[in-house]
């Protein structure tokens, strides 16, 4: 087979270019051939025999799409250039290959699941770049930023080295700022027994507090009984599930569970946010063999969509003009909440408008997977690499965009800058806080 | 030669066939159950759900986007499997030699359907040439697949119509289905077997873990 012509800019990321000076071809092909015996099965082996090499994955990909259907970003390529090789030469390869293959599924591919729903087959290539990338890791070869959030979970647990006390000031700071909207609102900590225990990703204390604030004011006006844990096992983003170092992974998400049984609550809450509800739910408990989460996990989505459908929270006054969504891969394509999301947008927006193609079939907004966690160094290709959401966006005619998942949030913004959409990207929640009826008796006194 | 290749040679192609197809299932199956997660993933309602939504042809957004490929996939796979089971010539050998014959399909829409097969293996092989992503993918041993596949049709359409040399082309036609029976279990032509399982795996994981869909 041709080697696959591949053009990228050139992009210093100290990690991976030190480490793979480093590698010798006996702890490669070591490591390689561990985690194919011992982590892999029949599972692997069918999809790589089955795939009649038809490309017609291609069309899926954002990547492929985005770069004017560069035949280096589609799916099928990506296999080819990674878990084909290391197979057929039973990881007889050099430090240089293993550094394309980190550069292909750390950095250019989003573990979205797109193309698995393209390929006749089913064959699930997101599965075999989370195995390149579990190879990858064990090898160190991780990029720089990416393995910096994967050092902070394992020291602080917590993805953005929040400290103790900075997380509990941040809770009392947005308590306070919850306390401008309903003077009554409590952001209550380690309150054992608790109906429900809210958890956020590690930045939301970092730099998105108001997010805090938002849910306090909810809660209250829900008329909810919740808590947060003042302790570690208060973040459930998990960068470690997508570098590849999975022992830490299952740290994260053991801490996190066991944190909502110590609080003693009935479930967990999330923010808004896609991997971290995918980790909990499925990665997490899969790794550690418990198949499901001990703790049922219910993702910001559904939440709203309850309160807002049994009239626990009513809306008083829609937002205004066109606003239209990003449905988050791993809670839409991946966990079925697309029609809640719409039964949500349409209840806040006055006008909501969808894009095309939406619901499971939407495009990854290419930050996610980890993708926008590799960091600077990797940031243009990562924005060139998604035209077409920007295309998809433009085409709605909104002024709002809203990403119920900080991944999204974070690449959807990127994406409207670069692309000069002139649009505001916002998280439901912000929506909401302004959309509600905060009834008379919460209400703030005139002075 | 003829006495050979159709006594003998149809008893190993045909016990290699099944033994080999029934091998790789196993085979795949003990390997998968390694992994904690397979089993435990799937669902017979999903793995049908999935089935059925991609073997009606149009019936999921995708097709619908590739109206060409669909319809010439479509009809190639089914003329490949229903031609040379329904041939009528096929039947009668099965009849004369084990007194077992079923349903056959007129000659003349065998022949159409053997001409179908042939339009898929040329238009395949068009995109092996021309599609960008598909050349890059592309080794001689899919050239070869699509060799072993082609051929079992051509020469039995030359056969039929007794174009030319028709005692060598007659040897030659059955020595093609024979190396096309051996070659599935053997080859990437095994997706023939393996379509069902990765199709129910996905469509398990997407309707019955992840609570979505997957077409
Ligand atoms: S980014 Fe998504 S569509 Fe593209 S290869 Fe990765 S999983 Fe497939
Ligand atoms: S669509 Fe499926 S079978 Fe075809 S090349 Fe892609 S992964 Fe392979
Ligand atoms: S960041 Fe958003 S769109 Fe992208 S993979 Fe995650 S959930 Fe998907």
């Amino acid at each position: 087979m041709k080697p696959t012509i591949v053009k990228r800019d050139l992009v210093v990321d100290t990690a991976l270019d030190q480490c793979a000076a480093k590698l010798t071809p006996e702890q490669i092909e070591k490591v390689v051939n561990e985690v194919i015996d011992n982590e892999t099965g029949g599972r692997l082996q069918t999809y790589v025999n089955t795939c009649i090499h038809c490309g017609l994955c291609a069309e899926a990909c954002q990547w492929y799409l985005s770069h004017d259907k560069d035949v280096s970003y589609a799916p099928v390529t990506k296999v080819k250039d990674t878990i084909w090789v290391l197979l057929e030469k039973k990881g007889k390869v050099d430090g240089a290959f293993i550094k394309r293959c980190s550069e292909i599924a750390h950095t250019e591919c989003n573990v979205c699941r797109r193309c698995g729903m393209y390929c006749p087959f089913g064959i699930d290539i997101a599965y075999m770049m989370l195995v390149v990338r579990r190879i990858c890791a064990k090898l160190e070869m991780v990029p720089l930023y990416l393995q910096d959030t994967v050092h902070s979970h394992a020291a602080t647990m917590n993805q953005m080295w929040v400290k103790p006390d900075e997380w509990i000031d941040t809770l009392q700071w947005q308590e306070e700022e919850g306390q401008g909207y309903v003077p009554s609102a409590r952001l209550p900590l380690e309150k054992e027994g608790a109906e429900i225990m809210y958890s956020v990703i590690g930045p939301e204390p970092k730099f998105l507090a108001q997010l805090l604030g938002n849910i306090t004011v909810i809660m209250k006006v829900a008329g909810l009984d919740w808590t947060m844990p003042a302790t570690a096992g208060w973040d459930n983003s998990n960068m470690a599930m997508y570098s590849g170092d999975f022992e830490i992974m299952a740290r994260v998400e053991r801490l996190h569970h066991e944190t909502a049984q110590r609080l003693k609550v009935k479930k967990i809450v999330m923010g808004e946010c896609g991997h971290a509800f995918r980790g909990a739910e499925y990665d997490g408990p899969t790794w550690m063999g418990w198949m499901k989460p001990p703790i049922p996990i219910v993702h910001a989505i559904s939440f709203y969509y309850d309160l807002i459908k049994s009239g626990r929270i009513k809306i008083a006054k829609k937002a205004e003009g066109p606003i239209t969504v990003q449905d988050p891969c791993n809670v839409v394509r991946n966990a079925g909440l697309g029609t809640q999301l719409r039964y949500i947008m349409n209840a806040v927006c006055e006008e909501f408008v969808d894009v095309t193609p939406n619901g499971r079939h939407n495009y990854c907004c290419n930050a996610g997977g980890g993708v926008i966690n590799v960091g600077p160094p990797w940031k243009k290709k990562r924005v060139q690499g998604n035209r077409v959401k920007a295309e998809q966006m433009k085409r709605t005619g909104a002024h709002t965009i809203v990403t119920p998942c900080h991944n999204c949030h974070s690449g959807i913004e990127d994406i409207v800058d670069y692309y000069k959409l002139g649009m505001h990207v916002k998280f439901f929640s912000d929506i909401l806080i302004e959309a509600m009826e905060i009834p008379e008796h919460l209400k703030p006194k005139e002075e | 030669m003829y006495e050979f290749v159709s006594g003998p040679l149809v008893w190993i192609a045909f016990i290699v066939f099944i033994g080999g197809s029934l091998y790789r299932i196993y085979n795949m199956l003990s390997s998968s159950k390694k992994e904690k997660v397979v089993f435990p993933h799937m669902s017979l309602k999903h793995s049908v759900a999935s089935l059925i939504h991609w073997t009606i042809p149009f019936n999921n957004q995708y097709m619908r986007q590739r109206p060409i490929f669909t319809i010439i996939s479509f009809a190639f796979h089914i003329c490949l499997i229903i031609a040379p089971i329904f041939l009528l010539a096929h039947v009668i050998l099965w009849d004369e030699s084990w007194n077992m014959s079923w349903l056959t399909i007129p000659d003349a829409v065998t022949d159409g359907m053997t001409i179908m097969v042939i339009i898929g293996c040329i238009f395949f092989l068009y995109r092996r040439l021309t599609d960008p992503v598909v050349q890059n993918v592309t080794d001689s041993s899919d050239y070869l697949l699509l060799a072993i596949t082609a051929l079992p049709f051509i020469t039995g359409f030359i056969a039929y119509h007794q174009l030319f040399a028709y005692k060598a082309i007659l040897i030659i036609h059955i020595l093609a289905g024979e190396i096309m029976l051996i070659a599935i279990p053997f080859t990437r032509l095994s997706h023939m077997l393996f379509f069902v399982f990765t199709r129910a795996y996905f469509g398990s994981e997407q309707g019955h873990v992840k609570n979505s869909k997957d077409w």
